[in-house]
């Protein structure tokens, strides 16, 4: 291993003063304690007072203790439906299906409720992995914004009177009926039913997020209008040139399943691939690649023309030397391995992705990691096509419109057309189940169940089907839009039998279909060959020398970006996904620009190797706005700095800005970019050349994490917190990790002896199950799946960005990032944290009242009715992954005045009745004053062993793939990079997992002696350059 | 010898084989009454009429026919069909109420051992009640007596305290000493200080003892909004527990029945016939007038066709209140441990309405998971136990006490709170 040092902030890369404060201090903020040096009786409460306030007490519960015990109802069923046992959770398979995103899921249903996503093992696509916003999706039903009945004009109206307004104003006319793409086959039915009856409709598709670029290309060059499937399992060498594949791009959860496959390492044969990344603004995926190529938006074009001349032996002309070296060395690689490599781009310009089909063909993709036999079906929207319905809405030729999914008033180049246009059109129907920016100018409006509510089916990919059932009644009077339109079709059936018809014909009778729905998927029947397409290059040379002459103006560019928290459409009225800090910034709540380190020192008069100016940037959560403007318009951010963003770029992500009428999460939070996008060639374009980049007087505060839980120890590189090598270190010397960690352990007994010598505490067994989790560092791609899942299942309460501001946040798992290297192109390794459950744990011995203390089976347990509050066992935690309760965040309290003025309206709408509704009847709701943290899912693992002790027979934690017990995070992870299981137990996961990687293992700050449950695995990235380098120094100064 | 050694070998297989027939019986019997209670009781008495005819002397009216009882069990639609008129006539006799069909339930060999337990089956002799009358005596409260004995000393001590200081004054008064000005009692330091910490200490006493008992409700007994006695019903009529309460064995709650399922039998039987019912309090109860008011809830007029969808539900009031931290799981009670309802229940089948047997205490919950041996070779969850096994072998774990609850950790704070 190199001796670099990691960082996470800037302050800790100069070890400056405040960062070594911070590191030292207990908590990150002053304490509300009072200045006594007055004397008692002048101090704020006096003994007096003291005494009568205790006096007060002492009355006051002996008043309420002689009052009666409260009378509790218990109320039956009145007939007990046959499938639900109170407090037994069934599980619904259904489909997550929301703006392009289409997983295969598992809903949890406790007592009628859905409380819990789990990812869909039968699915083969996702393998039952999750994406955060699925994760998150459940909390979006019970969104106490959604839209509750049919409105005429605002005007609440019954579905009979709704369907008769709807039948006179439209008739047998033509119907223009404007969605996003529309993933399921039933329902394309069902729209060309309802065109039948109105001749002269047609079905136009719009997404908010566009992939007509890709969509174009490859009518250009394969002849077909489709997106082909990726597959990056069988790629050894992974080009992106801005496709954010790991976190939002097209199949992120599938995409993620695959590339871990790539990035699996066999210790006896150690293999990877290598990921080569493209891009501007420093990414999720971008962080996760092995080598990181930074260029201007602008630039995206000429590079991959450039990379397409050089993969057909040509040479590259290039101005910027760093680029030029990067294509050059893509372009060896990508030689080098013809047949086992892919190139994929996010890009949005038919030209640029018609090169990138030519790179793929050059490299023999077609057939071999592109699969034309199986097309995606998520994004099907053409740009051109909308454009031209804009036309002709504005031409007022289209009288109705029916708008579903869709929200162009939000997400269109240019809303004010939109919006001008929409008027002209005398009926408008919006079947959105939120009141979002077109519903709020559609006269009618029926809202559509929310997906946990309504039956449905997604064509995920070809031939691979996923189907939806309700796992809830229907919470408020909607209506799922497949109904209207079926009814005002003037069809006697509903969409349920319309469905179960469907599908009992497709395939082959209803026990077919009930098992089907039972699974919750059909998959397509596996075949190892991949589909093939012919190449047409007629197109490329135009495109090429297009795509090479494109050159931006200005000095500054923007790039738009997605979170893969909000993303660009639906997430910003999610609470949860608004506070879960993005990968890569560590924000929470806001939308910001991402300037370099470079433009910091011009633009911000930030030097970040200036100590002082460094602290106060980082320290300090108000943040200067700088006002960018491009094409007329403007927007004043406040300014974050990140590295891995190229020098001249600024970044800013979309879906913010939301109406207010969305929910309590969207007010205030962020400014709405879509502004800045614009039409190129009929495409969406998310970059914008010609920026002026202005600093402004004012500040905003950004509620940041980067800087809370911070830890380390004296060495101060944090190699004993995270390890990581390269691939070529790891094939010369194996045992690296392992010689690394007997220099840290050899002061107290070295590896073999330091269980038992390196401590005075006695060693306790754990005769029957001990828990454990590995965690896969090279894996991990940091997409906060496994933090929504925890938030979910454990009940972890949000707490609202003044909260976060003040340190106050409360997540049980977090990912750290980890920088590395160039300041400006850092490596990044994300290591996910949560309580170690140390078998010597420091936390319990400090406990005064004994709150958290050790159980049999290795869990460090929390106890929350014993709690008192000290928080000594905070301070005493190595890892920093206690949270306390600072205020009564859940309304577990029944003292109101714990909530109050301390609580924005966000966290108190969590409270709301409805919103509680997600809560996990098994987690105790944690009342304010207590300290809580990671538990292991102990509910999960309670349950898991009853339900073997019930059938007289050892627990299952893995072997042969069954499994009574998996924890939150490891269920929800799209990688299996976590896995969770009983240690005793030769055969389990864990256990093998631990036996497989040994030379990989490594335990965060092991030399503590705290022995902790969870441990590593090193993260090697396939990189050879520095390896090389670093050899050379060693020659040179041999 | 041989011929001994052979004597021997036969005699041991005779044991044996006897041992063994004794055993295979009983389980017979034994599983008759299982079956009986699982199947048959929650429509049948051995000698009374409930929704179905009483079932003690059932062969003897089926004039012995084993054959066609199977098949009237088994499917009581079928064997209608075939025109017994036996069979009709109880059939109209009980309203046309057709009894559920077992076939696929229960198989012939099952019928018969019923049908083998019903022919066994005596009236349960009545349970003595004598045993804990006689503990009450043994445990009776003395400290009544020990109080007036207290008061009678405190009283004979103020006294003699009292002619003490009468003499000592008579004393000093002849010996000349000045006395002091006498003190009353009332305003004797000694005294009110002593006055005052026993009333500190059995304030504090009471104080303390109270707080503990904060929200504990042992015995509590609220009016229900239907007299429902789970003496007639679980006593008498030897319901099982799990026909009414069937999450008991699948979650963590038991479950209050819904009113379907209380109409499961009470459509058939509207009027009560047994006993007296008298409540604590020694009212008596009209136990017609209790079905009366399940009707009313269920929206069911006797006589005429029921609409379970107009039912609406019961609010019980709740008697085992655990408070919101705490964990608590009866399937894992009572199928993994096997422990008996009436455990923590107390003797239910004997109370009219239920009360709260047992204090829900933590300090009650823990001291039986120390003493109570899990089941630790026959469920196969504990072999991974292995340390305990091999110390239950060689006699490092004394194995009368076994494996208890504690020792496979069910003491540790998150094995309940979470």
């Amino acid at each position: 291993m190199s001796d670099k040092k990691y960082w996470q902030s800037f302050g800790e890369l100069n070890n400056s003063e405040a960062y070594q404060q911070t590191a030292k201090d207990e908590f990150n903020e002053m304490l509300p304690f009072e200045d006594n040096s007055k004397g008692l009786l002048d101090a704020k409460t006096p003994r007096r007072d003291f005494l009568k306030y205790l006096g007060f007490s002492t009355a006051a519960a002996t008043l309420a203790a002689s009052c009666e015990t409260p009378v509790t109802k218990s109320i039956p069923f009145a007939n007990k439906p046959e499938d639900i046992v109170p407090g037994i959770a069934n599980y619904y398979a259904t489909t997550y299906v929301q703006d392009g995103d289409a997983v295969s899921i598992l809903a949890k249903v406790r007592d009628g409720r859905p409380i819990k996503i789990e990812g869909n093992e039968l699915s083969i696509l996702t393998k039952g992995g999750t994406t955060a916003r699925a994760q998150a999706s459940i909390l979006d039903l019970y969104n106490t914004a959604r839209l509750r009945f049919p409105t005429i004009a605002g005007k609440e109206v019954t579905f009979e009177a709704f369907d008769k307004a709807v039948g006179d104003a439209v008739g047998t006319a033509p119907v223009v009926i404007l969605t996003s793409s529309i993933v399921s086959p039933s329902t394309k039915e069902v729209i060309n039913q309802f065109i039948a009856k109105h001749p002269g409709s047609k079905h136009v598709v719009y997404d908010g997020v566009s992939y007509s670029g890709i969509l174009q290309a490859n009518a250009a060059t394969y002849g077909k209008q489709v997106i082909p499937s990726y597959r990056f399992d069988k790629a050894k060498v992974i080009v992106s040139l801005g496709a954010d594949f790991l976190g939002t791009w097209i199949s992120p959860a599938e995409f993620a399943k695959q590339y871990a496959e790539g990035k699996k390492i066999n210790e006896k044969k150690p293999e990877m691939s290598k990921h080569i990344h493209f891009e501007s603004v420093a990414s999720m995926t971008g962080s996760n690649a092995d080598e990181r190529v930074l260029h201007k938006p602008s630039q995206l074009g000429s590079i991959a023309a450039a990379l397409l001349s050089a993969v057909n032996g040509g040479s590259v002309n290039f101005s910027d030397a760093e680029i030029k070296k990067g294509i050059e060395k893509t372009a060896k690689t990508l030689i080098a391995h013809k047949g086992e490599a892919l190139v994929v781009c996010g890009s949005n310009d038919t030209n640029i992705q018609i090169i990138v089909n030519a790179i793929n063909e050059a490299v023999g993709a077609n057939g071999k990691t592109i699969d034309w036999s199986s097309l995606y079906t998520n994004y099907q929207g053409v740009d051109a096509d909308f454009v031209k319905l804009l036309d002709e809405l504005n031409a007022g030729s289209v009288s109705n419109l029916f708008i579903y999914g869709a929200n162009p008033a939000h997400t269109w180049v240019a809303t004010d057309k939109f919006k001008a246009a929409l008027a002209k059109v005398k009926t408008v129907v919006s079947f959105s189940s939120v009141n979002d920016e077109t519903t709020q100018l559609c006269k009618y409006v029926i809202p559509s169940h929310h997906y946990l509510e309504s039956w449905g089916d997604a064509e995920i990919k070809t031939a691979n089907f996923s189907f939806m059932q309700p796992t809830i009644n229907p919470l408020f009077k909607t209506r799922q839009w497949q109904d209207s339109l079926l009814k005002w079709s003037g069809a006697t059936t509903d969409y349920a039998a319309f469905l179960k018809n469907y599908w009992s014909t497709k395939l082959g009778g209803d026990t077919n279909w009930e098992k089907a729905l039972q699974d919750g998927v059909v998959n397509a029947p596996a075949t190892e060959t991949l589909g093939t397409a012919s190449f047409n290059s007629n197109a490329v040379a135009n495109a090429s020398s297009t795509a090479a002459s494109t050159k931006g103006k200005g000095k500054f560019e923007l790039s738009l970006y997605q979170k893969i928290s909000v993303g660009a459409t639906n997430g910003a009225s999610n609470p949860w996904l608004q506070e879960l800090p993005d990968p890569v910034t560590r924000a929470t709540w806001d939308n910001y620009i991402i300037v370099s380190p470079k433009l910091a020192k011009d633009l911000l008069k930030i030097d970040l190797s200036n100590n002082g100016q460094a602290d106060a940037y980082e320290v300090n959560p108000p943040k200067k706005v700088v006002k960018l403007t491009a094409g007329g318009k403007s927007i004043s951010l406040p300014a974050l700095i990140i590295p891995g963003t190229e020098e001249n770029t600024v970044g800013i992500a979309l879906g913010y800005g939301r109406t207010d009428k969305l929910g309590k999460a969207t007010v205030d939070a962020g400014k709405d970019a879509f502004i800045f996008t614009s039409l190129k060639d009929n495409n969406v374009s998310w970059f914008t050349d010609d920026v002026q980049l202005e600093l402004t007087n004012d500040t905003y505060k950004i509620a940041l994490t980067q800087t809370h839980n911070i830890y380390d120890t004296k060495q101060g590189k944090r190699t004993e917190v995270m390890k990581e090598l390269t691939l070529d270190e790891f094939k010369e010397n194996p045992n690296e990790i392992i010689e690394d960690r007997e220099k840290e352990l050899a002061p107290y007994g070295g590896l073999e002896k330091f269980e038992k010598e390196g401590t005075i505490y006695p060693y306790y067994d754990k005769p029957g199950i001990k828990w454990g989790m590995s965690i896969d560092l090279n894996t991990c791609t940091g997409c906060s799946a496994c933090v929504i899942a925890c938030h979910a299942e454990n009940n972890v309460p949000v707490v609202g960005k003044p909260e976060v501001l003040r340190f106050h946040d409360m997540h049980w798992l977090r990912i750290d990032r980890y920088y590395s290297g160039d300041m400006n192109n850092p490596n990044v390794v994300f290591q996910p944290m949560m309580c170690q459950h140390c078998d010597n744990a420091p936390c319990e011995n400090v406990c005064p009242v004994a709150a958290t203390n050790h159980s049999s089976e290795g869990l460090n347990q929390m106890t929350y009715n014993r709690c008192i509050g000290t928080r000594y066992c905070a301070n005493n935690c190595p890892y920093k992954v206690r949270r306390f309760n600072w205020a009564d965040y859940t309304g577990a309290d029944s003292f109101p005045d714990n909530q109050r003025e301390v609580l924005n309206d966000v966290v108190m709408n969590m409270n709301d009745d409805l919103t509680r509704m997600v809560l996990n009847p098994d987690v105790t709701v944690r009342s304010r004053g207590v300290i809580e943290k990671c538990s292991f899912c102990v509910q999960r693992l309670q349950e898991g062993k009853l339900k073997a002790k019930k059938e007289s027979r050892p627990l299952k934690s893995g072997e042969n793939n069954e499994w009574d017990v998996k924890t939150a995070c490891q269920q929800a992870c799209p990688t299996n990079a976590i896995v969770f299981g009983n240690v005793n137990d030769a055969h389990s996961a864990i256990s093998i997992t631990r036996q497989d990687n040994k030379l990989r293992t490594f335990y965060s700050l092991e030399q503590l002696h705290v022995l902790p449950n969870v441990n590593y695995l090193a993260k090697v990235r396939h990189i050879d350059e520095e390896h090389e380098g670093a050899k050379k120094e060693e020659k040179e100064h041999a | 010898m041989t011929f001994l050694r052979n004597t021997f070998k036969f005699f041991l297989a005779g044991i044996f084989i006897l041992f063994g027939l004794i055993v295979s019986n009983s389980a017979k019997a034994q599983d008759g009454k299982a079956l009986f209670n699982a199947n048959c009781a929650s429509c049948h008495k051995m000698d009374a009429k409930l929704t179905g005819p009483a079932l003690l002397g059932v062969e003897d009216r089926w004039k012995g026919n084993r054959k066609n009882l199977h098949e009237w069990i088994l499917n009581s639609g079928n064997y209608l069909k075939k025109g017994d008129p036996y069979a009709t006539n109880l059939f109209n006799e009980y309203g046309k109420l057709q009894m559920t069909a077992f076939a696929g339930t229960l198989d012939e060999k099952q019928v018969d051992a019923i049908l083998d337990y019903i022919k066994k089956w005596a009236p349960p002799t009545a349970v003595t009640t004598t045993n804990s009358a006689a503990a009450e005596g043994e445990g009776k409260d003395n400290s009544l007596l020990f109080g007036i004995i207290t008061l009678i000393l405190a009283v004979v001590a103020f006294t003699l305290m009292q002619v003490n200081s009468s003499l000592k004054k008579l004393t000093d008064d002849k010996d000349g000493i000045a006395a002091a000005e006498p003190v009353p009692f009332w305003r004797n330091k000694t005294y009110i200080a002593f006055v005052i910490i026993v009333l500190f200490l059995v304030g504090g006493y009471y104080t303390t003892k109270g707080a503990i008992g904060l929200g504990r409700q042992k015995d509590y007994q609220p009016e229900q909004p239907i007299y429902y006695s789970h003496k007639v019903h679980a006593g008498v009529n030897q319901i099982n527990c799990q026909y009414c309460h069937i999450g008991v064995y699948q979650g963590k709650q038991a479950t209050i029945p819904s009113v379907n399922v209380c109409m499961n039998c009470h459509l058939a039987i509207n009027e009560y016939k047994g006993e007296p019912i008298h409540s604590d309090d020694g009212k008596e109860i009209n136990g017609t007038a209790e079905i009366q008011k399940l009707y009313k809830k269920a929206h069911y007029t006797p006589g005429q066709p029921w609409d379970a969808a107009k039912a609406e539900p019961i609010e019980w009031v709740r008697i085992h209140n655990l408070p919101d931290h705490v964990y608590f799981n009866h399937s894992q009670h009572v199928v993994a441990g096997k422990v008996e309802c009436q455990t923590c229940h107390g003797e239910v089948t004997a109370m009219g309405e239920v009360k709260q047997f047992a204090d829900l205490s933590m300090g009650w919950c823990i001291n039986c998971h120390r003493t109570t041996q899990v089941n630790f070779k026959g469920n196969g969850f504990y072999s991974i136990y292995e340390k305990y096994h091999e110390d239950l072998k060689n006699g490092k774990i004394d194995s009368t006490k076994g494996i208890t609850v504690e020792k496979i950790g069910g003491t540790e704070c998150q094995k309940c709170h979470y």
